[in-house]
C-alpha cells in the first residue's frame, strides 16, 4: 500500500487545500496520471499518482484543508510483489527500487534530482524533502540519513539541518568536512551558536501532521523554572533578524576594512544648503546621500561589490539597489532605493527620508525591502564611531558609516581642524580581495573628499 | 581586473517567446494554452507568454462559487457575455475588451519550483509595470492580485500540471468596469479599478511592452518577442 500524501508546493507553503479527487476509489491509476487536484493561493495544481495501482481509499475529502505530508489517499500497488515498506521507516534506505522518482539519499551531484512535483512516497528515508533542505544538505555535505526529521511526520527542516550542522561542530568532527582548509585548532568562530545545549533533540517518530512545522527547537527548557528570569517569546522579526544574521555569518567569509575620510569639505557645503534644503524639501540634509553617493559611482567602477554568489556562479547585477538599515524600536528593517546611481543628493536624501519614515511607520511595500545589491548602515546617527557590520545576504559587501566628528589632523605638515569620519567596509572574502575592496573603499573616500557639486 | 566584466543580467540561459495575439474567445484561447502546455511539458518549446484580450466572458475558477455571478445565465446571454467553467484557481472573474490577458506558460521547474513565489512573481511584473505609468499599487495580503487605494486592477488565476503553468492574470487597462457588476470579483466585495479609471491613458501596446520587459526581470528570462510571426503548433 502506497500512502498519497498533500505535496509542498513550495518553501513557504504549509497546508493546501484538496480541490478535486479525479479518481474514485477502485478505480485504476497509472503512475504520473493526475490523480488529484490541491489548490494553495490561487494556483490550481494537479497531482500526478505516485505509482501504478489502484485507489484504494480516499482518506481526506474534497474541500479540506490539511497539512503538508498529510495522507490524503492510499493506492494498493496490485500488481507487484508486495514489498512495498510501511509506513514511515527511519534511515534504512528503501530496500527496493522505488516506485516514486524520488531520489531521496544525497548524492551530491544530480541538481536536478528533485522529485515531479508532487505527491511522493512516505516510505523514503525520511519524508519529502523541500528543495532548500535538499540544497543545504548538498553544500554542507551532509548525510540526511544522520538528520532526525522533526517536521511533520518526521520530515527534515531546516531548522533540523542547521542544528545538526552545529552539533557537528562541537565534537571532534567524525571525519574531515570538506570545506577547503583543514579544521583550525581553535574552536571555530561560529560563537553565535550556543555551545552547550543538545542542539537537537531526537524525538519519537509519532505521526503528528496538522500542526506547523516550524516551531522552534525546545532548548531552555529549564529557564523558565530559574528564579530572577522573565521568559518572553522573541516577535517575529527578531527571530527573523536572528536567523539572518547567523545565516550571513555563516555564509559569508566576513572581513571588515577601514578607512578615514575627510568630510570638511561636504561638512562646510551640508552647513551652508542646511536651512536652505530644509525649507525646500520639508526634510533635513545629513550626511548619508553625500556617502550613497559615493558609493554608488564606486559600485559602478567595482562591480563585483554589486555582485552575488550563487554556488559557483557570480551573479554581477545590472542595477544599483542599495539598502539603508533603518533602526526601528524593536528591530532593524533595510529598505531598498532602487537605481541609486540614478538619483541626485536630493532624491537620494528624500527616498532615505520617505523610506525610514515609512519604515517605522510600518508601511513599506514588501517589494519595497527586496532586491537590495549592496547596503548602508549609518551607525554613525547613534555616536558610533566605527562598527563591523554584517552582510545583507545575499548581497556581499556593506558599508557602514561612523559619526562625523571634529579633529585635529595633520595636513601638509601643520595641525588642523576637520571633520573626519570612518567608513568601514565588510566585505565577502569568497568573492572579494582585501586589494579591491580597499581600491572601492578609497573610491567612495576620493568622490567624498573631492566633492566638487554646488549643485546637489 | 573584475571591473572589467561587463555587468550582466543573473542567469540568462532561459528564454521566452512572447506574442500578443490580440482579440481571442476565450474557449479558443484554453485550446490554444492546452496545446501549449503540452509541447512545453514535452520540451518542444521554450517559455512561452502569450497576450490576448478576450470578448465579453465570464469565467468560474475550480474554487468558484456559483452565487458570485449575481446575474443569471439568461441576463449574461442577453448582455453578450459568455460563460465558462475553467480549471485555473481562483473564483469567479470577468473579462473583456479594454483588458491585457496574460498567459505565461512557464516551466517552473526552470525557475523555482514554488507556486507561491510564481504567483508573487507575477504580481510583482504588474506592480513595476504599473509604476512606469505613474499608477502606485501593491500587494495586499490574503487577497492575491494587484491592488490601489481605488480597487483591484488586476486578477490573478494559475493553474499548474507537472510544474508547468497555464492562465495567468488579467490587468484592467481601459476596461468598461461597468462589466464586473454582474460578479462579485474573486468572491470579494471589493471595488474593481483600470488604469484608465487612474488617470492614464497608456495604449495597450506600451503597457505589454512594459510587461514584456518585467517578466524577463523578475524571472530572468531572455525575452524574445515574436509578435510578429504566426504562432506555429
Amino acid at each position: 500500500m502506497i500512502d498519497v500524501v498533500m505535496p509542498q508546493m513550495g518553501e513557504s507553503i504549509v497546508e493546501g487545500t484538496l480541490t478535486k479527487w479525479l479518481k474514485k476509489p477502485g478505480d485504476h491509476v497509472e503512475r504520473d496520471e493526475p490523480l488529484f487536484e490541491i489548490s494553495t493561493d490561487k494556483v490550481d495544481t494537479e497531482i500526478p499518482s505516485p505509482a501504478a495501482g489502484t485507489l484504494n481509499e480516499i482518506v481526506v475529502e474534497e474541500g479540506k484543508t490539511v497539512g503538508i505530508n498529510t495522507v490524503v489517499g492510499r493506492i494498493s500497488d496490485g500488481a507487484s510483489s508486495g514489498a512495498a515498506a510501511p509506513a514511515v521507516q527511519e534511515s534504512a534506505p528503501a530496500p527496493a527500487p522505488a516506485p516514486a522518482p524520488a531520489s531521496q539519499a544525497p548524492p551530491p551531484p544530480a541538481p536536478q534530482a528533485a522529485p515531479e512535483p508532487v505527491a511522493t512516497v512516505v516510505e523514503e528515508t525520511a519524508g519529502p524533502l523541500s528543495p532548500l533542505v535538499r540544497k543545504m544538505a548538498r553544500e554542507n555535505d551532509i548525510d540526511l540519513a544522520k538528520v532526525k526529521g522533526t517536521g511533520a511526520g518526521g520530515r527534515i527542516t531546516k531548522q533540523d539541518l542547521e542544528a545538526y550542522m552545529a552539533a557537528r561542530l562541537q565534537p571532534p568532527a567524525p571525519q574531515a568536512p570538506p570545506p577547503v582548509a583543514a579544521p583550525p585548532p581553535q574552536p571555530p568562530p561560529q560563537q553565535m551558536v550556543p555551545a552547550q545545549q543538545p542542539v537537537y533533540i531526537p524525538q519519537p517518530a509519532t505521526a503528528a501532521p496538522q500542526t506547523a512545522p516550524q516551531t522552534a527547537p525546545q532548548t531552555a527548557m529549564t529557564y523558565g523554572e530559574m528564579p530572577g528570569v522573565r521568559v518572553e517569546p522573541m516577535s517575529i522579526m527578531r527571530q527573523k533578524i536572528a536567523e539572518h544574521m547567523v545565516f550571513s555569518k555563516r555564509t559569508s567569509a566576513h572581513v571588515t576594512t577601514v578607512h578615514k575620510v575627510d568630510m570638511t569639505r561636504i561638512a562646510k557645503l551640508r552647513e551652508k544648503l542646511k536651512g536652505q534644503f530644509q525649507a525646500q524639501y520639508g526634510t533635513s540634509l545629513t550626511f548619508l546621500p553625500f556617502v550613497l553617493r559615493a558609493a554608488t559611482a564606486a559600485l559602478r567602477q567595482y562591480p563585483i561589490v554589486n555582485a552575488s554568489v550563487d554556488g559557483t556562479n557570480i551573479i554581477y547585477h545590472r542595477d544599483i539597489n542599495i539598502g539603508i538599515a533603518v533602526a526601528l524600536e524593536n528591530g532593524l528593517i533595510v529598505p531598498v532605493i532602487r537605481n541609486a546611481d540614478e538619483k541626485n543628493v536630493v532624491g537620494l536624501q528624500r527616498a532615505i527620508a520617505d523610506l525610514a519614515a515609512r519604515a517605522r511607520s510600518r508601511q513599506l511595500r514588501p517589494d519595497e525591502v527586496q532586491g537590495g545589491t549592496f547596503s548602508i548602515t549609518n551607525f554613525g546617527s547613534f555616536g558610533s564611531v566605527f562598527a563591523t557590520p554584517v552582510i545583507n545576504q545575499p548581497q556581499v559587501a556593506i558599508l557602514g558609516v561612523g559619526s562625523v566628528e571634529k579633529e585635529p589632523v595633520v595636513v601638509d605638515d601643520a595641525i588642523a581642524i576637520r571633520s573626519m569620519c570612518y567608513l568601514a567596509l565588510t566585505f565577502d572574502h569568497r568573492l572579494i580581495d582585501g586589494a579591491l575592496a580597499d581600491q572601492f573603499t578609497g573610491k567612495v573616500k576620493s568622490v567624498l573628499e573631492s566633492w566638487a557639486e554646488e549643485v546637489l | 581586473m573584475p571591473s572589467t566584466v561587463l555587468p550582466s543580467i543573473s542567469k540568462i540561459e532561459q528564454t521566452c517567446d512572447v506574442r500578443d495575439l490580440g482579440r481571442v474567445g476565450y474557449g479558443e484561447a484554453f485550446r490554444l494554452q492546452r496545446t501549449l502546455v503540452e509541447r512545453r511539458k514535452r520540451g518542444e518549446i521554450a517559455d512561452q507568454l502569450v497576450f490576448v484580450e478576450h470578448p465579453h466572458v465570464v469565467t468560474m475558477g475550480r474554487n468558484g462559487h456559483q452565487e458570485n455571478v449575481l446575474a443569471s445565465p439568461e441576463m449574461l446571454e442577453r448582455a453578450g457575455i459568455e460563460f465558462h467553467s475553467t480549471d485555473r484557481g481562483g473564483d469567479v472573474t470577468y473579462h473583456g475588451p479594454g483588458q491585457i490577458v496574460g498567459y505565461p506558460i512557464f516551466d517552473l521547474r526552470q525557475w523555482k519550483r514554488d507556486v507561491v513565489a510564481y504567483v508573487r512573481g507575477i504580481e510583482q511584473v504588474l506592480i513595476d509595470s504599473l509604476g512606469e505609468f505613474g499608477i502606485r499599487a501593491t500587494r495586499v495580503a490574503g487577497a492575491t492580485g494587484v491592488w490601489t487605494p481605488e480597487g483591484k486592477i488586476a486578477a490573478i488565476g494559475v493553474h499548474i500540471s507537472r510544474w508547468v503553468t497555464s492562465h495567468g492574470f488579467a490587468l484592467n487597462v481601459d476596461t468598461d468596469l461597468n462589466y464586473f457588476r454582474y460578479i462579485v470579483p474573486c468572491g470579494l466585495f471589493k471595488p474593481v479599478t483600470s488604469m484608465r479609471a487612474l488617470g492614464s491613458n497608456a495604449a495597450r501596446e506600451q503597457v505589454i511592452v512594459a510587461l514584456e520587459r518585467n517578466f524577463g526581470r523578475v524571472f530572468s528570462r531572455a525575452i524574445l518577442s515574436r509578435t510578429t510571426e504566426p504562432l506555429q503548433l
